[in-house]
């Protein structure tokens, strides 16, 4: 036996689980890390894959439980540890599954006691970095499929319509409440397989993707400014009691018309808030399907039993399953176990075998509860916001026109107060010239400035690809200066009229030149 | 010709002269307004030289022949690319024009002053302006020639030493001799002692002092800034020279002058401080020279810089939608803009998108790159400027720097210790693809490391801008 570092896998304990959290696959890819990998006799016969595929792939097949516990370094399973399971790590070991650390207080404390690391699939931050190992998104993306399978076989019709020499059947409708991972799987299969489909979100930056999914977005008439996904981490919040009841008109409307409603409507933390009350029910058709992936958590869907396939009175058929990634163990665990091997691969920089818990990682930081013996949830927030802040839409037309009198009124003022000022220091300044200066030279004072208030008025305006003309223009016109000269050069003497006479030449020199050197400019500026 | 018909000539050439300025806000309005220009020019000259207080009409016409003959001359022969030396030789003529002018306007006013009651009354023209002034206007008369002197000096001496660094005849890099900025100061206090002496009687000589004094000002200070700089040089000389006409024109008592000083003097301040605002520096720090301060040590930049033959970036192209060409100073000196037009030319006949984005201090005149490409004829349509242009280059395949540096240089926006941080820059690094055309591996003007070269979606093609476009035109399907 090498003393490299082992990872193990247990089988589930928990009732009904089939998943596995290392198939053979992952476990080749953790040997290229450097781990030796263990599994607990048939842990993966659930999920289809036999201890001979195991072994096929290097694997180590174990046979209890307790020895895999007490070999593995790293123990990779689904469902957060029993207590009994607890009580079997010790500090150097390492243990990594779904763990829920905010509703399951006890065996954090409990597990962070042992002083072995834990670190909980559920908390894995959501940023681009970290999809890889996204537990949460990978099993919802396979609860969202199999809730529209399973919709599909209680519902006694077909999904697409379709016209046959039998009849016409009618496509069916879909509703599809919230847009998370699983809604957005749920409306990509439901439109799959042809059934029309309505998607429903509280996040209205959501809508362009659940229409890219070839799903039609239920537009809510209300005015208040859903909070920013982004500022959540991509998740729902609690909406206002107001906004809440919109939603549920605009659900009962709909009500009669649905023939299969997958809610999907989860907010963290927090119990499912419920969205489709008795009456709703009461108003759809008889043999229709209701698919709560929000039983867990007490269902949105106020008729839910969790675990469980009820019928209404009239007729409807309420799924409340929980167990959906494990309807399809195999799928799921392949997806998790290659989520787990990722976490590993960050967790294994030098790929050498050794686990390295740098708690300076955004993403390894987020997802470990316990560490050293203490407690390291909730962890700081991320530094990296998982998505880009919402741009604001259209905020000019957001704007109340009273809002927007105001604010060009203000601008209005802060410019009049800028001109007004400039006006009072110019006066100001022409009255103190005034004072001293004899009126000849004020006159041509006057002149002057206003010529200057002209320039600038007027240069503003000049095109920028303009400027090389613009130059060569003003300094052909600058050349006036020649008027000077010719004003002396009729003057007696030698040097007065020799000095204009170089003058008038230079000046005109640049008049002359600068035109014609500007037309030639313009000339070629022409349009495509 | 009367009083009343020079004065009336003179408004119409005023209010030719603004709409001359005014119809340079687009390219086709621009073509009508320079005829403005010019017929206000000749009304100001006719109505001036038939007009009373002038004369010696056989030198005067002898001079503007000789005058016409060398403009004519000069106007037709220069290269584009040489645009920005002639607009500084231009320059320093105004300059000198107005030193003589005020000169023998002191000269007039000592002869005047020298005369008897009698003679005096029988003057005309600016004699006879001068021999009507009060003790007052006389001190004024003074205070206005030597100003109108001293910026006719600076401007003289400024735009020869802009020429020759425009030129490449004057070293471009900024120079200073020992004392630095402390000589301008002194120079300039003691060219406002020279001016109390003046006022006091002083005579010729405290004219003729100053002048050198300012002659030395406009060299030193020119010295002193640097050739990326010349953009806002260029603007600040032509502006002087708008101010020393307009003190010509308070001196000589005439309106249009002054009227058409002070246009162009605003004109060019404007566009300086258009220029500063395009580099994210004030005019002062730009007159001072150089560049500012770093106030750490610059971001160390990672990777390398990779090379590209023709084939790969004709490959390119050929694949390219939109092809986005950024110019600079380097296009000019390499006389490559018909190479780039032949370029536009081939890409637009295979149906792509190319557009050309200039930075406002792209080369060495404000609109530069602008005048270039017009000579080449690129249609002025596809001519951006940076902030119509900046948002577009994340959807745009391609972008060609030729011979630009540090205004696509992105320090200026990631490493907050770069000189050039905070100045607006073209955004190409956001391209899918950058080529760099530049001939070899140095640093910009400024010697400032471009982190663009080493990013991973650019590719430097090396060498002479003509030379590689020619080469890379066959390639183009």
């Amino acid at each position: 036996m090498t003393d490299a570092t082992k990872i193990g896998s247990p089988k589930e304990t928990f009732a009904g689980e089939s998943r596995v959290a290392m198939t053979p696959d992952s476990a080749t890819q953790l040997k290229k890390l450097g781990y030796d990998c263990l599994v607990e006799t048939g842990a993966g016969l659930a999920a289809g894959f036999t201890d001979d595929a195991y072994r096929a792939a290097g694997v180590e097949v174990v046979d209890s439980a307790a020895a895999l516990w007490e070999r593995a370094d790293v123990i990779a399973k689904v469902r957060p540890p029993e207590p009994s399971e607890v009580e079997r790590l010790t500090p150097a070991k390492t243990l990594i599954s779904f763990f829920y650390p905010a509703q399951s207080k006890e065996l954090l404390e409990q597990s962070s006691k042992t002083g072995a690391s834990v670190i909980a699939m559920d908390m894995v931050p959501r940023i681009s970095r970290a999809q890889k190992m996204d537990a949460l998104s990978s099993m919802a993306n396979i609860a969202g499929y199999r809730a529209v399978v399973e919709a599909g076989a209680n519902f006694g019709r077909f999904f697409t319509g379709q016209i046959t020499a039998a009849g016409k059947v009618p496509p069916a409708k879909v509703l599809v409440i919230g847009a998370g991972v699983a809604g957005l799987a749920a409306i990509g299969t439901s439109t799959a397989l042809g059934a029309i489909t309505y998607a429903f979100d509280v996040r209205p930056e959501v809508a362009e993707q659940i229409e890219s999914m070839g799903a039609n977005f239920v537009y809510l008439d209300f005015e208040e400014q859903q909070q920013d996904g982004a500022a959540t981490g991509g998740y729902a919040s609690v909406s206002s009691p107001e906004f809440r009841e919109a939603q549920l008109k605009k659900f009962r409307e709909l009500a009669p018309d649905m023939d299969i409603v997958i809610t999907t409507a989860l907010i963290p933390g927090r119990d499912a808030p419920v969205l489709w009350t008795k009456d709703m029910v009461e108003a759809m058709k008889p043999g229709s399907v209701i698919v709560d992936l929000a039983a867990e958590r007490g269902g949105n869907c106020e008729l839910t039993k969790t675990d469980q396939r009820v019928v209404s009175d009239n007729g409807v058929v309420i799924v409340g399953y929980t167990d959906f990634p494990s309807r399809m163990a195999s799928q799921s665990s392949s997806l998790y176990a290659t989520n787990i091997r990722h976490m590993m691969t960050d967790l294994t920089p030098a790929k050498d075998g050794k686990v390295v818990h740098n708690m300076s990682d955004d993403v390894i930081r987020g997802a470990t509860v316990a560490h050293e013996g203490a407690i390291t949830f909730p962890p700081p927030p991320p530094t990296v916001k998982a998505i880009a802040a919402q741009k604001p839409k259209e905020k000019e037309k957001a704007l109340t026109p009273e809002e927007r009198r105001a604010s060009e009124l203000a601008a209005f003022k802060e410019q009049t107060k800028f001109q007004v000022t400039l006006l009072a220091a110019g006066t100001v300044v022409m009255l103190l010239v005034g004072l001293v200066a004899p009126a000849s030279f004020m006159s041509h004072f006057i002149v002057f400035a206003l010529a200057c208030f002209v320039g600038f008025q007027v240069i503003w305006g000049v095109s920028h690809s303009l400027h090389t003309p613009l130059m060569a223009l003003t300094n052909a016109i600058s050349g006036i200066i020649v008027l000077g000269a010719l004003l002396q050069v009729g003057a007696s003497g030698f040097m007065v009229p020799l000095l204009s006479a170089v003058s008038i030449l230079v000046a005109s020199i640049n008049i002359v030149g600068g035109f014609l050197v500007t037309r030639r400019m313009l000339a070629m500026f022409q349009k495509s | 010709m009367s009083v009343g018909i020079v004065s009336a000539a003179y408004i119409s050439a005023a209010i030719l002269f603004i709409l001359s300025l005014g119809g340079l806000s687009n390219q086709e309005s621009a073509k009508r307004a320079v005829w403005y220009g010019i017929v206000g020019m000749a009304l100001a000259v006719a109505a001036t030289v038939l007009g009373p207080g002038s004369g010696k009409l056989w030198l005067v016409l002898l001079m503007f022949i000789a005058a016409a003959a060398i403009g004519w001359q000069v106007a037709t022969r220069v290269q584009m690319t040489e645009m920005p030396q002639l607009v500084a030789a231009l320059h320093s003529f105004v300059g000198i024009a107005a030193v003589f002018i005020g000169f023998n306007a002191h000269l007039e006013l000592v002869a005047v002053q020298a005369m008897d009651e009698a003679s005096r009354a029988a003057l005309t023209g600016f004699a006879g302006v001068l021999a009507h002034k009060t003790g007052a206007e006389v001190a004024i008369l003074k205070v206005e020639i030597f100003l109108g002197v001293f910026i006719g000096a600076v401007t003289f001496t400024g735009s020869i030493i802009a020429f020759g660094k425009l030129a490449g005849k004057v070293d471009g890099k900024a120079t200073k001799l020992p004392g630095g900025h402390m000589l301008n100061a002194a120079a300039a206090a003691i060219s406002f002692g020279l001016l109390l002496i003046y006022l006091a009687g002083g005579g010729m000589w405290a004219l003729i002092v100053m002048t050198l004094l300012a002659f030395f000002i406009g060299y030193h200070l020119i010295m002193g800034i640097g050739g990326a700089d010349m953009p806002v040089v260029v603007s600040m000389l032509n502006s002087y020279s708008g101010w020393a006409a307009s003190a010509i024109g308070f001196t000589l008592g005439n309106d249009l002058l002054i009227v058409t000083g002070a246009l162009v003097g605003s004109s060019g301040a404007i566009l300086s401080y258009i220029m500063c605002k395009a580099m994210n520096r004030s005019f002062i720090s730009v007159i001072l020279g150089g560049f500012g301060n770093t106030t750490g040590p610059a971001q160390e930049i990672e990777g390398e810089q990779i090379a590209i033959d023709t084939d790969g970036v004709a490959a390119s192209l050929n694949e390219a939608d939109s092809v986005i060409i950024v110019p600079g100073y380097g296009m000019a000196v390499a006389q490559a803009q018909q190479a780039v037009a032949e370029l536009t030319k081939k890409l637009r006949a295979a149906g792509k998108e190319v557009r050309f984005a200039i930075h406002p201090v792209a080369g060495r005149l404000p609109g530069h790159m602008n005048v270039l490409l017009a000579e080449a004829k690129v249609p002025y349509d596809i001519v951006l400027e940076m902030d119509e242009i900046n948002e577009d280059f994340p959807s745009t395949d391609v972008v060609i720097v030729i011979g630009s540096n540090d205004i696509v240089n992105p320090a200026a926006q990631e490493d907050p210790n770069s000189p050039i941080a905070g100045m607006p820059v073209l955004e190409v690094w956001k391209a899918k693809q950058v080529f760099v055309s530049k001939r070899g591996q140095g640093t910009g003007y400024s010697g400032i490391e471009n982190p663009l070269f080493y990013k991973e979606n650019t590719r430097m093609f090396y060498g002479d801008a003509k030379a590689s476009l020619d080469k890379l035109l066959p390639h183009i399907a």
